[in-house]
Formats: structure tokens, C-alpha cells, sequence
């Protein structure tokens, strides 16, 4: 575990994010992460870690450093123009009741 | 699946948060008083963030090292049919250790150093793997017991307000139902089985009982960081609330499978309309939680030696990947 010269502990292997298809039709969703020391050895860990009730048929992995996120500290900016325009869902028009199939 | 209320274990109490800003901290608690969910890159005080990594860090080392009393059996298990149950139960319990590092993770810390501090004894985990598996009935009355009380205390957790715990935990209660039961299963079959089975079976409740009920945790007067716990929303029941709900849906369990639960004076107090305990031996927790639980340095033990015994699998995977990786980069250029 340690390093025998600076006793510090051992890198650790890279990270990956799992993303499972739970069924054939669906996306793949984020279930988790693990380490892997390569891209193969993250799949057939993700399928041990994270399949074994026959959660998924299909899996996706992805190193964690190269996601690129939104900053969670600008969430109000980034997402506030959405907020007043509400003309962009179809209950924002009042249609009379006897309109049908509208 | 195993906590015992681990996060009233840190030797450090947890200090206010007041070093940050009034403002910001304002904002957060706000935020967790409308159930709003923390994520990973969201601001968060810094105890906050401390008392996460140890309860996580805690709790996934319980899984870990709880697969030693089980793993001790699955070489003897009694049928084909037990054994596979037992590895898959004993499998889960690693995906359990698994799903909580990569939790604990999200906070910043890496997964060698929370792996360093499990090897070094530095690391607490949950008492109640340091407790031997003396007979096959002690696989029946880990799950049923152990896992059951775990469950208790997982569940509440599923609505944690760090976002990458509860979804843990909503991952891990799901699987840990199967745990239970097989154990109930087992228990069963031996009550009902030749006088020398029901003995087993009563044996291993015997041992089994009051170490279950201390993975609640100290009792809510001694408990020093409940309060700050359930203002963040981590925990949320108290210890003695917790345990008083796992003793009321499991001396009937005990009862229908024809077992005495050790406690003379256990009872049903009308007045409350809950069972009613003896008092609890809490200087053996206290001992066992100290290092001198009848295993303790056993487990630590077969921890180091996997670790030390895997060091070269790991080092080859790490060699194979770097060749890989150093021949896709040649042949990228050719």
C-alpha cells in the first residue's frame, strides 16, 4: 500500500464514472464510479460492482478527469434565463375547454 | 450492511461552523432545511465535509472487513445452495465497501489513504465484525441480526442530505433485504431442525443479541455528535430511537421461530407499547470499540495480508496499462 521510500500511500488508479442502459430502449444513466488501472478493467469491474442483479445491458465508462461540469457556483446564471419564460410550456395558453385535441 | 451510528465514534468533536462566512453558512443550512439535496462541488462547511468522510469512510470500512466473519464459513456452508447464497452475500458486502468509497471520494479525500487508515488501525469500523463465527448458525444470525439492525439504521439514511451517500444507501438497502432474510432462513431451518440445531440456532442468538443492539451506538445522553448530525440532516433518528424500533420488530421474529432472546428482564411495557429491555453492558462496547473485542487484531490482520498478498496483481495491471497505453500512443503516431 505505502510507497517503501516515502511511505506515503500508493497512487491510486485512475477513476471512472459508470453509466448503465437498464434496458434495451433506455439511456445510459450515471450509477457510480469506481477505480480501474485501464478502460477494460473499469467495464468488467463496473459489471461486478454495479450489475450483479441484472441491473443493465450495456455499459459505459469514462475517465472522471475528463468530464467537463458547469460550476455549481454559477448555477443561478447559467440557469436563470429559463426562469421567467414559462411561454415555452404548452399549460402557459388558456384554451377553452370546448377546444378539443388541442 | 453495517453502520452502528459510527459517526458518534470520532475522537475529535466537531467544531462549529463558524470560520466560514455567517452568510454562506446561512445559505447551506437553508438549504438543508428545504431538503435540497448537497452535491459534490456545492459549498459546504468544512465539518460538515469532515463528518461525511468519516462516517462514510467509517461505514464503508465496515463493509470490508465484514466480510471476514462470513468469508470465514463459505468453505463449510452445509449445501450448494447455502454456499452460493453465502458468496453472493459475502460479494455484495465488497460492492457495499465499493459504492461507499466511491462516496467518501466525492468529498476530496483519495481511496489509498482512506484504504491506509483502515490497515494502519487508525480507522474505526462497526464493533461488531471484531465478534468470532463460531458455528454455521452465527452465518443464520448475522444476517438476520446484524444486517437487520443495519437496515434499521440505513434506511433513515437513504434521505441524507449529501446527495452521493443517500444514493449509495438507496443502492445498498435494496440488496440488503436479501441479507436479512437468507439469515431469518437460516435461523428457521435450524429452530425447526433436531434439538442439536435448535441449540446451535439458540446459541448463536445468545452471543449475538446484545453486540446487535450496541451497533445503535451509545446511548442518546452520551452521544456527543447527534444533535449537530440531525441539524444537517445525516442521521435521522437517534441512537435510542433506532435501537427501540429494531428490539420492537425483532423479539416477535425471535419468538416465532421459538428462541429465548438472553435478556431476563425483557418485557412488553404497556405503557409505552414497546418492549422493555435489561440494561446494556456498554463497558464491553467500549472495550471491543478500543481494540480488544475478541478479533480485532485477527481482522486487521487478514485485512494487511489480502492488501500485502494483492500487491502484485495490482502492480501488473498498472504495468499492462501503461504498455497499452505507450503502444496506442505509438501507434497513433505511425
Amino acid at each position: 500500500m505505502s510507497d517503501p521510500t516515502t511511505g506515503a500511500p500508493a497512487a491510486d488508479w485512475p477513476l471512472y464514472e459508470v453509466f448503465i442502459r437498464s434496458r434495451s430502449g433506455l439511456e445510459h444513466k450515471h450509477v457510480g464510479s469506481l477505480h480501474a488501472a485501464d478502460a477494460r478493467m473499469a467495464v468488467e469491474h463496473a459489471r461486478d460492482v454495479y450489475t450483479r442483479r441484472q441491473e443493465g445491458v450495456s455499459i459505459w465508462v469514462v475517465r472522471s478527469a475528463d468530464i467537463v461540469a458547469s460550476d455549481p457556483a454559477e448555477a443561478d446564471a447559467l440557469f436563470e434565463p429559463a426562469r421567467d419564460k414559462v411561454y415555452r410550456h404548452p399549460t402557459f395558453y388558456a384554451i377553452p375547454d370546448e377546444v378539443k385535441n388541442l | 450492511m453495517y453502520t452502528q451510528a459510527l459517526d458518534t465514534h470520532g475522537r475529535e468533536p466537531v467544531p462549529a461552523p463558524a470560520a466560514e462566512g455567517a452568510a454562506t453558512a446561512t445559505r447551506f443550512q437553508a438549504r438543508i432545511d428545504a431538503d435540497e439535496k448537497i452535491e459534490p462541488k456545492d459549498w459546504m462547511p468544512e465539518a460538515y465535509r469532515q463528518t461525511l468522510i468519516r462516517q462514510i469512510s467509517q461505514h464503508a470500512h465496515s463493509e470490508i472487513v465484514g466480510m471476514l466473519p462470513e468469508g470465514n464459513w463459505i468453505s463449510r456452508a452445509p449445501s450448494l445452495r447455502r454456499k452460493a447464497v453465502l458468496i453472493a452475500k459475502v460479494q455484495d458486502e465488497g460492492g457495499h465497501g465499493m459504492y461507499l468509497y466511491s462516496a467518501a471520494e466525492t468529498l476530496g479525500v483519495a481511496r489509498a489513504q482512506l484504504v491506509e487508515q483502515l490497515l494502519s488501525g487508525a480507522a474505526k469500523y462497526s464493533s461488531i465484525f471484531n465478534y468470532p463465527t463460531l458455528t454455521w448458525a452465527d452465518v443464520g444470525a448475522i444476517g438476520w441480526l446484524v444486517d437487520g439492525a443495519a437496515i434499521m439504521n440505513q434506511i433513515p439514511i437513504c434521505r441524507c442530505s449529501y446527495g452521493p451517500y443517500a444514493r449509495a444507501m438507496v443502492r445498498i438497502c435494496k440488496e440488503e433485504s436479501f441479507h436479512q432474510r437468507q439469515g431469518f432462513e437460516i435461523m428457521l431451518t435450524l429452530a425447526q431442525g433436531s434439538d442439536a440445531q435448535h441449540a446451535m440456532a439458540q446459541d448463536a442468538l445468545n452471543r449475538w443479541w446484545w453486540p446487535s443492539i450496541m451497533m445503535f451506538g451509545p446511548p442518546d445522553g452520551d452521544s456527543k455528535h447527534t444533535a449537530q448530525s440531525m441539524a444537517w440532516k445525516i442521521k435521522r433518528f437517534s441512537n435510542d430511537e433506532l435501537r427501540q424500533k429494531f428490539i420492537d420488530v425483532t423479539v416477535p421474529q425471535a419468538q416465532f421461530l421459538g428462541l429465548t432472546i438472553p435478556d431476563p428482564l425483557l418485557h412488553w411495557d404497556e405503557a409505552t407499547q414497546h418492549f422493555a429491555i435489561g440494561p446494556i453492558d456498554w463497558s464491553e462496547f467500549h472495550a471491543v470499540l478500543k481494540g480488544n473485542g475478541p478479533c480485532n487484531r485477527e481482522r486487521l490482520e487478514a485485512r494487511r495480508a489480502a492488501h500485502a498478498a494483492g500487491a502484485w496483481v495490482r502492480d501488473a495491471a498498472a504495468a499492462y496499462a501503461a504498455k497499452r497505453g505507450a503502444q496506442a500512443h505509438e501507434g497513433g503516431k505511425s
